[in-house]
């Protein structure tokens, strides 16, 4: 049984004008205790629906459909009572702009304890000391936890974030582009802690980004997501070295290379197709360099493929 | 832990705090200080009317409309009463009602908005619905209709101004409400287990309260105008004296085609006063809390025109 497992998960979106936006399309992957998974993908490919999804968190306007479960146990089934007793004490996540995730008129302590106090972890003095050390186990001295949000840099703030996600002990941690808005140096910082936190904590990561060195410097698997579902997932090393789906090769192709001798970085032309009417065939095929005839008709299915999955007909071509 | 990483020390400068903005906008924008000053004379005046008060409430002191002299500066009334005395009274009851009245409108139109802004979807459309309509309702006829349906009496009073001025409040409330419950530690309180009550209390309204203790100031001086307004219409508790009830008095009985303006005239200013110095403290709390209204370009008060380029200080 995986610690966590998300199973044909499918989110559609409202949209005002009429008419439903299918966010999330069918998605599912599992995670084992302590294993860290990269999810990466353009702009708009549903990463950060399909993180929220995880802890149940869309806004009232997504349908969700699929199962999300931990230890085997379907947390969505049950809507938010299911959800809620999960939450923070087994998954927690770190959102996206997390800079922004404290509340201006309050010490970061203060919403460091109320976390405590709303799953009766610890109360008071107690609950007060544990925000300390969750603080100090982040890098942040524990004297600084009187402050205000705005008294700590971009830095330290999204380090207080991760204490937070931290502070109720979960076993999976979301973390929604962590290290996004972050000038270089800080954003190594914060992966090495990530790294430090995971290995220390034995915490399973699920690590939601665009940025595919940050994936590779930190995950041992990644899946690739594409339009809303996921076009190939597998070891980052085998995605590097032998990818099974033009998307995962362009998209490492389009990255740059410290090594490399100057020559221009690929990009891959186009953009990804609107989510709000049926697509037929591969979502990939207008700007995919290796589409032929069937591509057109026939939506690939993510099958496996020596080691890994992918979705894509080539596979089925004989080399 | 094996995470040691260094981040450079913050610096110990001294942050200022919100009383901090709150006193240096009030030193750059003295009208406030001037707002500030007066309503606490009035209020000193009104609560301490037992004690400083020079006469009685209820005994003749003088001739009827007696003229103003040095044992009474601002002269008698229509029953020889002092009016220095009773001002002080009336003030009392002008300044109660204004305040009851005005925490009955916050709490409704507090509880309006932020139910509306935060819930959104269809709480929002019917609370805005029914905000919409009684923002319509022509507000003096209906009081005084309401008034005079109920019979004159101070809690009646303080009931009909309330439920009538909470519409701008909520408004105001929602929107900003709206916009504080998209923030991401909104979400994030959510997600540790937060529940409604929680978030609204601890993460939503602490956002908003600056937002509503200017409307509260605000609201306080409308408040007082309308008491002063139904008093004059006869619409006020008879028993109880306040400014809008002595002028109404003065008026009954002839004050003006008897030349006696001491009858009127203080009264009407006293009120003036007090509306003046209400909106010049909500309009400097409002400066000070909503950081939108230092942006030069945002504020109509604050706009000034710049001196062309190229032609120097002279040009305007």
């Amino acid at each position: 049984m995986s610690l966590l497992e998300a199973r044909e998960l499918n989110v559609w979106f409202d949209l005002e004008g009429g008419g439903t936006l299918h966010a999330v399309q069918g998605v599912s992957f599992a995670l084992e205790e302590g294993e860290r998974l990269g999810l990466v993908g353009e702009s708009g490919c549903g990463k950060t629906t399909t993180a929220l999804a995880l802890l149940g968190l869309l806004p009232s306007s997504a349908e969700v459909a699929g199962e999300v479960r931990f230890h085997g146990e379907d947390v969505l089934a049950g809507g938010e009572e299911s959800v809620r007793p999960h939450r923070w004490t087994d998954v927690a996540m770190v959102f996206q702009g997390a800079m922004n995730s404290f509340n201006p008129v309050r010490t970061v302590e203060s919403q460091i304890v109320e976390a405590l106090e709303l799953h009766a972890v610890a109360e008071g003095a107690v609950a007060r000391a544990r925000a300390g050390k969750l603080l100090e186990s982040v890098g942040i001295p524990a004297d600084r936890a009187r402050r205000f949000p705005h008294e700590f840099s971009g830095g330290m703030r999204q380090r207080a974030a991760i204490a937070m996600a931290l502070a109720c002990e979960p076993s999976v941690l979301v973390a929604d582009e962590p290290t996004t808005a972050l000038d270089v140096m800080v954003q190594a910082q914060i992966l090495e802690l990530l790294d430090g936190l995971c290995r220390d904590f034995g915490l399973a990561l699920v690590l939601v980004t665009h940025d595919l060195p940050v994936v590779a410097q930190l995950c041992d698997r990644a899946a690739v997501m594409y339009a809303g579902e996921i076009v190939e997932e597998g070891p980052m090393e085998r995605l590097y070295h032998s990818p099974r789906h033009p998307y995962t090769r362009l998209l490492f192709a389009a990255t740059p290379d410290l090594a490399d001798d100057g020559a221009p970085v690929a990009s891959i032309p186009g953009a990804p197709p609107r989510l709000d009417r049926p697509l037929v065939g591969c979502p990939f095929r207008p700007r995919c360099d290796r589409a032929f005839g069937r591509c057109a008709e026939e939506r690939p299915l993510l099958r496996r493929v020596d080691g890994s999955r992918a979705a894509c007909h080539l596979n089925d071509v004989p080399a | 832990m094996s995470v040691v990483l260094q981040e450079p020390v913050l610096q110990e400068a001294p942050i200022r705090s919100r009383r901090g903005i709150v006193l240096e906008t009030i030193r750059r924008r003295p009208s406030a200080a001037i707002g500030a000053t007066l309503l606490v004379l009035v209020l000193l005046g009104a609560v301490l009317a037992p004690v400083l008060a020079p006469y009685d409430l209820h005994k003749q002191v003088g001739p009827v409309f007696g003229h103003p002299s040095w044992s009474h500066p601002l002269g008698l009334d229509d029953g020889g009463i002092d009016m220095v005395t009773l001002l002080m009274w009336g003030a009392r009851i002008s300044l109660v009602v204004g305040f009851a009245a005005t925490l009955v409108s916050m709490l409704i139109g507090g509880t309006v908005g932020v139910a509306a802004g935060y819930f959104g979807g269809k709480t929002d459309t019917i609370l805005m619905r029914i905000t919409d309509y009684f923002l319509v309702i022509p507000d003096v006829p209906l009081m005084i209709i309401v008034a005079a349906i109920w019979g004159p009496s101070l809690f009646h009073i303080v009931i009909v101004i309330g439920i009538l001025l909470w519409t701008s409040t909520a408004r105001v409330i929602r929107a900003q409400v709206k916009s504080v419950r998209e923030r991401v530690y909104v979400k994030r309180a959510q997600a540790i287990g937060a529940g409604h009550a929680r978030i609204v209390l601890r993460h939503v309204l602490p956002q908003v309260a600056p937002l509503l203790i200017a409307n509260t100031v605000l609201t306080i001086a409308v408040a007082i105008f309308d008491e002063t307004a139904l008093s004059f219409l006869g619409l006020g508790d008879p028993s109880r004296i306040s400014l809008g009830k002595v002028i109404e008095n003065a008026f009954q009985r002839a004050a003006i085609s008897t030349g006696a303006w001491w009858a009127i005239v203080p009264p009407g200013a006293l009120v003036a006063l007090i509306i003046l110095s209400c909106s010049l403290i909500g309009q400097a709390l409002e400066d000070a809390l909503n950081p939108r209204l230092r942006v030069a370009h945002l504020s109509a008060r604050r706009f000034r025109l710049r001196p062309l380029v190229g032609r120097g200080s002279e040009a305007l």
